[in-house]
């Protein structure tokens, strides 16, 4: 790498991160499954370190794997974790820089007050022991986008340590059965992100952009694998992963990789490894230098971060100094785990569905709108937001805020399906149309379009006559009890009423006037 | 009117005696004159002509915005100045031009102050000479003296000539020599272990260190983050707490500034007698190396309290002997991490080297920094290091609360004040400073001075009397955290009983007539 090109007066931005240690396993819980779900499995261990893996093979030991997770999240936050300057997505490179931000000589930190909230409520809803005194620390290394040479950190005393997620897997056999599992978090940390460096190869530059990275995760995973009841492996650190996808795979393919190491009689070096996102394997990184000693040492000039609640609130303090844990706690929302356990109680959802509904932002209160202003059954509209509805948005890459369809209209469009006044595959067409942002309601849709179910039982019983009397073959097959050959008449019948027609009622016309 | 205390000229100022601009040009001639003591790195002349064209309108409108306006002030080269280069009197920071001001340099403009320029110092504040710079040592102005000449005459053995000049002591050498050879009214320094006190005392003069977390550090070049305070250099005690006045108080860019100082210092009121307080004096403080003549001013300043009806008690701080070893560690340490930003990418000086970034970085490093600043990175990064870290930083942690501890328990036993030495000796000859390297005699000249940035204390160096050289020799008062005021009371008290005598340099000057008022200056002293 050759010299980076910036100069004083070039601007850029910090971010904050919060780092969770994931927990691990040690060789406990037996392990389950075929050879081949020693991969599968694995592959769900984004939501699953304390996956293990097994090596079926008659007389020799099994595999557990170990895996660690340290996640680096930005805070959303105005300004950065240690200075007034901004934090915009996509902002010009080095046009939010403080002077703090570009290390000049003498300037200082000054922590973020919304980024210690966010680090707070974090650890509350991680289920965190918060530490009302916790300290900063400085992390000494040297490259291009650190420009002071230090990184402000908290190794010593984090903010919040010994937390704990509970969450479900789908991996049972039964469709929608949900494993509970729980992760250990070790720690929540408030740390300063570096900046971002951009190297021009042909030209021989790195060009360092201080606005800081850009990215809103980035994962480190740490493996390893041993034979239960045995110490734990040597343990590799797969660096920079930015997609629950990517890190999934990486660890599926570093824990393959370091039991083929083992059987084949090779050893696993401690270093750390990068992510092929085309190959889909892990490289090692080759650090050029040796260990890095990153010469901690206290921040001296951050005081210990002081964090109060209800009972050690000093009295008379200014509410502008202080933080109270109580009081953030308060402002706490429901957390996801309880959500979805309500929404499985409520409505009698599949517990997978609950997961689609809370992981897509602004769906759950869109889903919640449509029941609020429809007659139809909880399952129904379930169905119609998770399939139809998500369906759309996805394959126009939409956010729910972005939808053309408000959950009034599709309240009213399922209020038409339960009470069959159209049927369900007029309600699809009803709702392409929506989708076209016409500004015409449901029934304006229906009447024009004249989606309504006939009524008429006379008129449909005519209908069923004459597609009978048309295919006879057909009819033949029925009576010589081939079960699937009704589903051809209704859809004849159906296609003949231009889809107006109840199959349920064509069924009964039909199934009335083949036996008699 | 140069002479006179900054007190003094700003009611000058307020009469209409004279003007600010008047004033201004005095002092840049005066600078012009003593450009050989290499006191500033950079005049800023332009700045400073025209602050005072501003001024000089604000008092014809009768609208000054303080007791500073029109008063010229230096400031120490480690101290960011908006658009005026700042060097730290190091290669690695030549060119530099900060884009922001520190907050002291900020309030002292804000008041109104004229900015005559920057002061030299050993290179990032690393020394105790002001000799280890990368623009060459200070020549202390006593060298020049009426006084110190006067006495080497009489001395056979003395060399004629100039080669003999005097240090300043250090490492805000530049800015004592600046207050001390009238070229402006007060100054800043900084202090980390000593640095503002120790020239003090060399060139005659007040130099106060407040309470760590009393005054803004923001845009001061650190040395040690947690020991650096921005310090004081003036004429007298009055003019320091004046100048403290309009520095202290909390700085939203400062976290380690306090919100609530127990006492915020005014102006001074004047002690009528001393016999509600209680003087304590460190027996550990009293060592083999000080000069007996430092030793026997010490005791007779005892005497005078006790005198006086002071209660003047022995007290021991016990753990005195292993701070500058502690120090070592924990300075070191922090200058390792301090340093670490300069690296040539963004500010300051950048090699020629390309090959690669690490070894841009390391022949930057070693082109920018020199031998005293990279001795002490070396140092700290060896104590930073994982399998140190325990045996020497952690452990000088340790003996620093030990060492802040001792002096609690002093001031909990009834001290109010404690009075020592603030140097071994007298300002020494250059020639004879430089026998030994600049670690050795940091070790040596820190050693009244820098247990007190260990404890984060306020402190002030008071010139008491001229030794048989006829040179300065400065007192240390020692004050429990946030009782600065109370500290300088006693220091004001104090000074108004020794009548330190005015440094006598018409030799130096004797064309420069408006500072030839011999009998005024004599009479500028420390009476108000």
């Amino acid at each position: 790498m050759a010299a980076p090109v910036l100069r004083r007066g070039c601007r850029g931005r910090l971010w904050a991160l919060a780092c969770v240690d994931g927990g691990s396993c040690h060789g406990r819980g037996a392990p389950t499954g075929s050879p081949s779900n020693r991969i599968r499995g694995q592959s769900s261990v984004a939501q699953q370190p304390l996956h293990t893996a097994q090596k079926p093979r008659k007389g020799e030991h099994n595999w557990a794997a170990v895996v660690g997770l340290e996640i680096h999240a930005q805070i959303s936050s105005n300004s950065k974790l240690f200075s007034g300057s901004q934090v915009r997505f996509s902002a010009p490179p080095n046009s939010l820089v403080s002077f703090f931000d570009a290390s000049l000589p003498g300037t200082l930190p000054v922590l973020n007050r919304r980024c210690v909230e966010a680090a707070v409520m974090t650890g509350l809803a991680l289920n965190c022991h918060i530490n009302k005194k916790s300290l900063f620390d400085r992390k000494h290394y040297f490259y291009a986008d650190l420009p002071a040479g230090y990184q402000i950190t908290q190794q010593r005393l984090p903010i919040a340590v010994n937390g704990s997620l509970t969450y479900g897997v789908s991996a049972g056999k039964e469709r929608g059965q949900v494993i509970p599992k729980t992760v250990r978090v070790k720690q929540i940390q408030l740390e300063q992100d570096s900046g971002k460096s951009l190297h021009d190869d042909l030209r021989s530059q790195t060009l360092i952009d201080l606005n800081r990275a850009e990215g809103q995760l980035r994962v480190d995973a740490n493996i390893s694998v041993h034979h239960p009841g045995e110490p734990l492996g040597v343990r590799t650190e797969v660096k920079n992963l930015n997609s629950i996808r990517f890190l999934a795979k990486a660890i599926d393919y570093e824990i393959q990789r370091q039991i083929n190491e083992l059987e084949n009689g090779g050893e696993i070096l401690n270093e750390t490894r990068s992510f092929h996102e085309k190959l889909g394997c892990t490289v090692s990184m080759r650090d050029k230098e040796a260990k890095q000693d990153y010469r901690f040492m206290p921040e001296p000039n951050l005081p210990p971060l002081l964090l109060y609640d209800a009972t050690s609130l000093p009295i008379g303090a200014d509410p502008r100094q202080v933080i109270d844990i109580d009081q953030i706690r308060e402002t706490l929302p429901e957390l996801p785990s309880v959500t979805r356990e309500r929404l499985v109680q409520q409505y009698g959802m599949l517990p997978e569905h609950s997961f689609t509904l809370l992981n897509e932002v602004g769906l759950l209160e869109f889903f919640q709108n449509v029941i609020k202003e429809t007659r139809a059954e909880p399952k129904k509209v379930t169905s119609w937001v998770l399939n139809i509805f998500l369906g759309y948005l996805k394959q126009e890459n939409l956010a729910v805020s972005e939808s053309p369809v408000t959950p009034s209209a599709l309240a009213e469009l399922l209020d038409l399906l339960d009470s069959r006044t159209i049927s369900s595959s007029a309600a699809k067409q009803v709702f392409e149309e929506l989708w076209k942002r016409e500004g015409k309601t449901p029934g304006q849709i229906v009447s024009e379009k004249q989606l309504e179910l006939m009524q008429d039982r006379g008129a449909l019983e005519q209908f069923c006559y004459s597609v009978m009397k048309d295919h006879p073959q057909v009819v033949m097959d029925v009576k010589k009890g081939n079960p699937r050959a009704i589903n051809k008449l209704i859809g004849l019948v159906r296609k003949a009423t231009l889809n107006r027609a109840d199959p349920a009622v064509i069924k009964e016309i039909l199934e009335k006037q083949l036996s008699s | 009117m140069l002479g006179r205390t900054l007190r003094e000229v700003s009611a000058a100022l307020k009469q209409g005696q004279i003007t600010p601009t008047e004033l201004c040009q005095k002092c840049l001639s005066l600078i012009k004159k003593t450009k050989f003591l290499n006191a500033y790195i950079t005049v800023s002349e332009e700045v400073a002509l025209k602050q005072a064209e501003e001024s000089e309108k604000r008092y014809k409108n009768g609208q000054p915005l303080g007791d500073l306006d029109g008063i010229p002030i230096a400031v120490k080269d480690n101290f960011s100045t908006s658009g005026i280069e700042t060097t730290c009197a190091s290669n690695m920071l030549k060119g530099y031009v900060p884009p922001y001001n520190a907050t002291v340099v900020q309030k002292l403009l804000d008041q109104g102050a004229l900015l005559m320029g920057k002061t030299n110092l050993d290179e990032f504040a690393m020394g105790s000479g002001s000799t280890d710079g990368v623009f060459g040592p200070v020549k202390n102005p006593w060298s020049y003296s009426k006084q110190y000449r006067e006495k080497r005459k009489q001395n056979p053995h003395s060399k004629s000539g100039d080669s003999d000049w005097l240090i300043t002591g250090g490492s805000s050498g530049g800015s004592a020599a600046a207050v001390s050879a009238f070229t402006c009214y007060a100054a800043l320094g900084s202090d980390t272990g000593g640095s503002t006190r120790n020239p003090a005392a060399h060139c005659g003069l007040v130099g106060f260190k407040p309470s760590y977390g009393l005054v803004s550090r923001h845009g001061l070049i650190p040395l040690v983050n947690s020991m650096d305070v921005p310090g004081i250099l003036t004429r007298c005690v009055d003019d320091a707490a004046m100048v403290l006045g309009v520095l202290a108080g909390h700085d939203p860019k400062d976290s380690t500034t306090v919100h609530d100082p127990i006492n915020k210092p005014l102006v001074l009121s004047s002690l009528a007698d001393v016999s509600k307080l209680c003087i304590g004096i460190p027996k550990e403080y009293l060592v083999p190396e000080l000069s007996s003549e430092i030793q026997s001013l010490w005791s007779r300043a005892a005497d005078l309290f006790e005198s006086e009806g002071a209660k003047v008690i022995e007290v021991s701080l016990p753990h005195t002997s292993y701070s500058i070893v502690c120090y070592h560690v924990l300075c070191t340490s922090e200058v390792a991490s301090n340093m670490a930003r300069f690296d040539g990418l963004q500010y300051g000086h950048r090699c020629d080297i390309d090959v690669s970034t690490e070894a841009m970085y390391a022949a930057t490093r070693r082109e920018g920094f020199n031998d005293v600043v990279r001795g002490r990175i070396l140092s700290g990064n060896f104590f930073l290091l994982k399998e140190n870290y325990e045996n020497y930083f952690v452990k000088a942690q340790k003996v620093r609360r030990l060492i802040a501890n001792d002096f609690v328990n002093a001031f909990n036993s009834g001290v109010d004040v404690l009075l020592t030495p603030t140097t071994l000796s007298e300002a020494v000859p250059y020639l004879e400073f430089i026998k030994e390297d600049n670690r050795t005699r940091s070790a040596q000249d820190d050693i009244f001075t820098q247990p007190v940035n260990m404890a984060g204390l306020p402190a002030v160096s008071i010139p008491v009397a001229l030794s048989n050289q006829g040179l300065p020799i400065g007192l240390q008062f020692i004050g429990r955290a946030f009782y600065d005021q109370q500290l300088l009371t006693v220091a004001k008290w104090f000074e108004k009983q020794v009548q330190f005598p005015v440094i006598q340099l018409q030799e130096l000057m004797d064309d420069c007539s408006a500072i030839l008022e011999n009998e005024k200056l004599a009479s500028v002293s420390l009476k108000q």
